[in-house]
């Protein structure tokens, strides 16, 4: 136990930071059918936000706001980009999606002269621990915590509230519900608003532990969210929560196979570490072959 | 069906565009020259006769930090001496900036760009892939280049347009290694590299020649592009039992490396060639308890004066300050692009001509005493060089201690 609970510790972390980008993935797919590409930038935008915010105000005062823009950023894109688009080909509004994410990092490459900044320590949570034999930062310990409170108020707000219901209702069938009165754009709103507010969270805990900031560091934590999302069946969020944390952890054990097989007195030498992306996204094939929906996922919906 | 003929038809269209555009890049040089020549116009006219000497450096992208230091050092050496003598006739010299985005993808495009504006030579860049990947369309363009801190041999190896000017990787792989198992008494050495990254592997790969040779025993990993999570490879060095962490990565994977390292408390020390020597490293281990040393070119205060004069340079200029980090802590790779760019100059002059083939004839013979130390090319274009400098970083303060000058 004690040889595998650094790495356990590592891929829990991680996988609840996908998590908290995966939902974004997984709700506006579930409503609009649409891959928001540029999601796993607006995660980035918030990580350079903070960085230069915390420059100016103490990180209290930072945090918060951080969180308002990153909201604001998030329903200004739906407004902008895709709304106009709203009833144009599905594929036209993906290509707007590219367009939004392309768009984020060369501003961003601009603003930081494509350079890492380093991301403000958050007292508390950037604190070192000792858990029996690993030492790692706080923020590692509460992200799964934090995640499954997270995604509780969501399932609560979606089951027992009435935008929930009227979220409900359009992933269901979007004509009718507009038939019904359900005023779809205020709806579709409040997703990317949840999306982005959640992207924003992940983005604090996930920076305070990697915290180097590019303009490129949204690109990979997103394409394993959005991996995470199709994992555990797109349009499912207790699919997405729980295929991040697949995804985390498999990926962390991979890259400490050798090691651990190593102190139980095996020595290979096949560098298997090299290959965490590789495994990762051979697991996510055979997932889908086996089971084409995802292991959440509604059946029969049509698939981008 | 339908749709998937309009798509299939698009996609065609748009590889017969992509084809006649490669067509074009093909036949750039002679209009992209010309544009050139206009663009030198207005400098003509002031009386001044133009020489182009192109600075190919990453300035986004993994290895941006780095390549914008080593053009502040060539701007810096541009600013103090703006002129050259070649032939009897005064020129002035203009530097031709191109950003190669640390991608061998996008390297060679931006190298075209050199090409076709006509520069006499090349300087850059920082890191040996991109180096390498822009070797042919210099060779194809004429152009000889002057690599300034690619330290990765095959850079230069086999081919009469690239030279260098720094030391290259097997002498600081031996000298990183002889470190570790000497000075430093580890016998296991934990290697991480980059995957497809040609100056982490061929480094590491020197590191572990040298270091097995010496009787040590060393761990190799490598983590994928992208990847800014490094506490599993920093458990597996703990776990394995290595006494020293070996890791010549970019500048970006290497303050989360720094950062994780120390939150983690991975109990040995990090060592690293030429690229970690940069403020960026110094800043990530601030206040932290880690043990971090470095080979490079260069020591702070080696040479007061330069140093003195690039801190006013870089201080007297926000975008200069902002280029290296927002301090004005000088980086090794400031003092190479320095000694590169009059290194560029001597070769000018020498050659007595702007024409390309004419500086590639004489660079060979070139000589030049910079604040680096005697730069001096052999038979296959790379410095004569055998010390490098050890530094350390003081967790206390934020800067570079001076360890040793280390030799193999």
């Amino acid at each position: 136990m004690s040889v595998v609970l650094p790495y356990l510790l590592s891929g829990i972390s991680v996988g609840g930071q996908y998590a908290l980008i995966a939902i974004g993935y997984t709700m506006v797919y579930g409503i609009l059918r649409l891959i928001n590409f540029a999601h796993g930038d607006v995660f980035m935008v918030a990580g350079v936000m903070m960085v230069y915010m915390c420059a100016s105000m103490p990180w209290y005062i930072a945090m918060p706001l951080m969180i308002v823009f990153t909201v604001l950023i998030g329903f200004a894109i739906e407004r902008v980009a895709y709304m106009p688009l709203r009833s144009a080909p599905r594929m036209s509004i993906m290509i707007s999606a590219i367009g939004v994410s392309y768009l984020l990092q060369n501003l961003v490459a601009y603003i930081t002269g494509g350079l890492s900044q380093q991301y403000p320590t958050i007292p508390f949570i950037s604190d070192s621990i000792n858990i029996g034999p690993a030492n790692t930062k706080v923020v590692t310990v509460i992200t799964p915590f934090l995640v499954i409170a997270l995604v509780f108020a969501l399932v609560m707000l979606i089951n027992h509230t009435k935008i929930g219901m009227a979220m409900r209702a359009v992933a269901k069938d979007y004509d009718t519900a507009q038939l019904m009165g359900i005023r779809i754009n205020s709806v579709i709103s409040t997703t990317f608003v949840i999306g982005s507010f959640l992207a924003a969270i992940g983005s604090v805990l996930y920076f305070s532990n990697y915290t180097g900031v590019t303009y490129t560091s949204g690109a990979m934590p997103g394409l394993k969210a959005f991996v995470a999302a199709v994992f555990g069946g797109i349009g499912s969020i207790p699919g997405a929560v729980i295929g991040a944390f697949i995804i985390g952890i498999s990926e962390n054990i991979v890259k400490g196979f050798e090691a651990m097989l190593a102190v139980f007195g095996i020595n290979s030498n096949i560098g298997i570490a090299t290959f965490s992306d590789a495994v990762t996204f051979a697991l996510l094939i055979i997932i889908l072959v086996v089971k084409p929906t995802g292991l959440f996922g509604e059946k029969a919906t049509d698939k981008v | 069906m339908k749709n998937f003929k309009k798509v299939a038809s698009l996609l065609l269209a748009g590889s017969m565009l992509v084809g006649s555009l490669a067509g074009c890049a093909g036949a750039a040089p002679a209009p992209g020259a010309d544009s050139g020549d206009q663009a030198a116009a207005p400098a003509a006219a002031s009386g001044d006769k133009v020489v182009k000497i192109g600075v190919y450096e990453p300035a986004s992208g993994d290895n941006g930090a780095g390549g914008k230091q080593e053009t502040l050092g060539i701007q810096y050496a541009n600013s103090k001496t703006p002129t050259v003598d070649i032939g009897g006739e005064t020129y002035t010299v203009q530097l031709v900036v191109v950003d190669n985005q640390s991608s061998t993808e996008k390297g060679p495009s931006a190298a075209q760009q050199l090409v076709s504006e006509g520069v006499s030579l090349v300087l850059g860049s920082y890191g040996s892939g991109v180096s390498i990947a822009a070797s042919d369309v210099f060779k194809n363009g004429g152009v000889p280049a002057i690599g300034v801190t690619c330290t990765n041999p095959q850079v230069t190896e086999g081919n009469e347009h690239y030279f260098r000017i720094c030391f290259l990787d097997p002498f600081q792989g031996t000298v990183l290694a002889n470190y570790a198992y000497k000075t430093q008494n580890a016998k296991k050495a934990y290697c991480l590299s980059k995957l497809g990254d040609d100056y982490s592997a061929g480094l590491v790969n020197y590191f572990v020649e040298a270091f097995t040779a010496l009787g040590g025993e060393v761990v190799e990993e490598s983590f994928p592009e992208g990847n800014s999570d490094f506490t599993s490879y920093i458990t597996n060095a703990k776990s394995q039992g290595c006494e020293v962490f070996f890791s010549p990565v970019s500048i970006e994977a290497a303050a989360n490396i720094v950062e994780q390292a120390a939150s983690q408390d991975l109990g040995m020390p990090i060592l690293a060639g030429d690229t970690w020597d940069s403020n960026v490293v110094c800043g990530a281990a601030e206040g932290k308890n880690v043990d971090i040393c470095v080979t490079t070119f260069y020591q702070e205060g080696a040479v007061p004066e330069f140093d003195n004069g690039l801190k006013e340079y870089i201080n007297g200029d926000s975008t200069a300050l902002a280029n290296n980090g927002g301090n004005d802590m000088i980086a090794a790779v400031s003092a190479m692009g320095y000694d590169a760019y009059y290194v560029a100059l001597e070769a000018l002059k020498a050659a007595g001509s702007t024409d390309p083939a004419a500086v590639q004839g004489v660079l060979p013979s070139v000589t030049y005493e910079g604040v680096s130390g005697k730069i001096a090319f052999n038979a296959t274009g790379d410095a004569e060089r055998n010390t490098a400098f050890v530094k350390k970083v003081n967790t206390e303060t934020g800067t570079w201690d001076f360890v040793a000058e280390q030799s193999i």
